[in-house]
């Protein structure tokens, strides 16, 4: 028996590549459309949710849905490989067909950012969530105040989204510096650690947030500066990563104490990073 | 309870089959040395004196099942595009699962209120509970690793089923507890017994009695929380655990899986398996870093999870139902009782010494 009335938490909607852009040397960015046209028109997401992505024969990953909801033309999701379903993912052409799981999670606190200054720091596959944040606060420019940027790779050439960089260094309505731990001849920006470059950029903290994402240690030292510049802990959202499953909070995974990243995060504000028990 | 009924001893079994023309009737029977719950047929060796050594859960909760089948074709006219086609695959057997104990049937409200969340509703299992009758066997020898009774149940407790069988001179009384089973004993050809119920109270509650006791294993949320950075206990704890699994295999309440796939050629099913806390794999990240890269860190999420993070979501209700499967059962002996009291009896002497 087959029936479809009821939603099934694990069936995924099926999917087409419509392109892929190599962004490194080990990171690749999809873009989907689901194959039912009115599935793909009522769709809604938003800003930092994530979606299991699935490979038929492979199985399935976490990624963050890093295009935005203000520009629904394709669902974006770069993925780094890493495993076994990213080496696959990274197989996959123009026309391959995906299972989504999505929207999965919970979202920025974009409602509670409203006219406040907000100071992105992304490090490496970590600029994948900013991302999401970044476009739809830029496609509503208005409702929030001054726009910052920090994005640091190992290189430039590990630097993702480069075709989009120019823009958002030319825009005169935020600011962006980027930095790379390793330089080269050409390389116009900084070089540095993150929190290092983050200090010296020294945004004000007063009505800010800033909203972080990146390899762990870039985290936690970039947490410690953004301390050092006045932030409080409620005014620092990050998101976080657990082994995934179900995607839902059934299969008992991605649990901290009581906490599912996978229905209660992935997004956290530092605050309440703090209460959870210390199992990160 | 609704209306009661009865079943003589000589009946029991003949009436079982007749029962499996029309559903699968899963039952404790012996196999291999072992009392497991299996589909019954005439060849099978009902065992109701004891527990079972593995909980019913599979009834509702299958060690794999397939979510869905996919199938890759070549797509027509573009030799090289592929089509991919996918089925959903529900369960459709009605079930009589019979000789559940109570803290079997117990456990099955541990998953309702995960599985059947509200919007949040797992189909297959969703579907399997609807069509699955649970008649629960009250228990009259209790062993002495059972201790329903310090976890908010008992051995004549009827949470989860849907009909309660008690032994009584001769036989059983059957007694609804749901509209479910009430309807499902009202078309089976078994004798009217309201004037046996009291009898059927009697034995539950003289085996209520006799139990031994113990102070109750709930209401430390908090103790088992306040230890969570104490790695002296949680090392002392987990230091001979062999992380086999065994007890969260065998237990009735434990419910995370896994979801893999399965390819032969074209074809392929995702599956979901029984999956557990206690192996290095369960949290291991693609990056290679483990939030419980330890023994330690691992039992301490597995009781955490079962009398502190799942109380604290449910309304107090604990996620162990004190069947002592896994106390039986584990190779290095560990009690899972002895380990709450030992938690509890740490943070409070902790917090006495705060107070000093
Ligand atoms: C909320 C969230 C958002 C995310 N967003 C993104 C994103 O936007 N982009 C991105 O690139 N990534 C993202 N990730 C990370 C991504 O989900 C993982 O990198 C991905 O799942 C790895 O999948 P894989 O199958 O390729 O790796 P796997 O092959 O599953 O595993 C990689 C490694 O894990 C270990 N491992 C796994 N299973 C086993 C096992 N059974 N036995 C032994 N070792 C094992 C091995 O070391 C293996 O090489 C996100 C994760 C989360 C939780
Ligand atoms: S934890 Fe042990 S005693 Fe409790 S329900 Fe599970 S197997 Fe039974
Ligand atoms: S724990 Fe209670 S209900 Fe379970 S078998 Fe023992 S006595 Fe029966
Ligand atoms: S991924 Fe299954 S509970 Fe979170």
């Amino acid at each position: 028996m087959t029936s479809t009335d009821a939603t099934n938490l694990y069936l995924p909607d099926m999917a087409t590549i419509q392109e892929v852009i190599q962004e490194t040397s080990n990171i690749k960015t999809f873009r989907i459309t689901l194959n039912n046209p009115d599935a793909m028109r009522n769709f809604r997401f938003e800003p930092g949710q994530v979606g299991q992505l699935s490979v038929f024969g492979v199985g399935e990953s976490t990624f963050v849905i890093n295009s935005s909801p203000t520009r629904m033309d394709y669902l974006q999701f770069s993925v780094m490989r890493v495993g076994e379903l990213t080496e696959k993912l990274h197989k996959l052409r123009v026309g391959d067909q995906v299972g989504v799981r999505a929207p999965l999670g919970n979202c920025f606190p974009y409602e509670d950012m409203k006219g406040k200054d907000i100071v992105f720091v992304g490090g490496g596959i970590g600029m994948a969530p900013l991302r999401t944040l970044l476009l739809y606060m830029l496609d509503n420019r208005d409702d929030y105040g001054k726009i910052s940027l920090l994005y640091g790779a190992r290189s430039p050439s590990d630097m993702a989204f480069s075709y989009e960089l120019p823009e958002w260094l030319g825009r005169e309505d935020m600011t962006t510096e980027l930095t790379v731990d390793n330089g080269t001849p050409d390389w116009k920006h900084h070089v540095g650690l993150i929190p290092n470059v983050l200090k010296e950029m020294a945004p004000s903290a007063e009505n800010a947030f800033a909203v972080t994402c990146g390899p762990p240690i870039m985290i936690k030292f970039t947490i410690e500066a953004l301390h050092s510049l006045g932030f409080k802990d409620e005014q620092i959202i990050t998101t976080l990563e657990k082994r995934m499953k179900c995607g839902v909070g059934i299969c008992g995974r991605c649990n901290i104490g009581t906490k599912y990243v996978c229905k209660d995060g992935p997004v956290f504000t530092n605050a309440q990073l703090k209460e959870l028990p210390n199992e990160l | 309870m609704l209306t009661a009924r009865y079943i003589a001893n000589d009946k029991l079994m003949p009436w079982l089959l007749s029962l499996t023309e029309t559903r699968q009737v899963l039952a404790p029977v012996q196999a291999g040395g072992q009392t497991l719950f299996a589909p019954l047929d005439e060849n099978s060796r009902l065992d109701l004196k004891g527990l079972a050594d593995a909980s019913a859960k599979a009834a509702l909760l299958p060690r794999c099942e397939t979510l869905f089948e996919f199938h890759y074709s070549k797509g027509e006219g573009v030799p090289s595009k592929t089509e991919l086609e996918v089925r959903e695959t529900l369960p459709d057997q009605d079930t009589f699962l019979f000789g559940a104990r109570p803290c079997d049937a117990k456990g099955f409200t541990v998953f309702d209120r995960v599985y059947d969340a509200g919007t949040r509703r797992d189909i297959y299992y969703c579907t399997r509970r609807d069509k699955t009758l649970v008649a629960a066997l009250a228990c009259t020898e209790p062993a002495d690793t059972c201790f329903c009774n310090r976890v908010g149940g008992g051995p004549g407790d009827t949470d989860g089923a849907d009909m309660l069988f008690t032994p009584v001179d001769g036989g059983y009384v059957i007694e609804s507890v749901t509209e479910k089973g009430e309807a499902f004993l009202a078309e089976q050809p078994l004798m009217e017994a309201e004037e046996r119920k009291e009898e059927a109270r009697k034995v539950r509650e003289a085996v209520s009695e006799a139990m031994p006791g113990g102070d109750p294993l709930g209401g430390t949320e908090g103790e088992v929380l306040r230890l969570f950075d104490d790695k002296e206990f949680w090392g002392g704890v987990a230091a001979k655990c062999l992380s086999c699994g065994a007890c969260s295999y065998l237990c009735p309440t434990c419910y995370c899986f896994n979801m893999t796939d399965e390819v032969n050629g074209d074809d392929g099913v995702r599956v979901r398996t029984w999956d557990n806390c206690m192996s290095f794999q369960f949290t291991l990240e693609g990056s290679g870093h483990n939030p419980r890269d330890g023994k330690a860190q691992r039992m301490r999420n597995r009781i955490g999870h079962k009398f502190s993070y799942y109380p604290e979501l449910h309304d107090g209700n604990l996620a162990c139902v004190g069947c002592g499967r896994c106390i039986v059962h584990c190779p290095v002996s560990m009690d899972v009782r002895a380990i709450v009291a030992q938690a509890r009896d740490r943070a409070l002497a902790k917090e006495e010494h705060a107070n000093d």
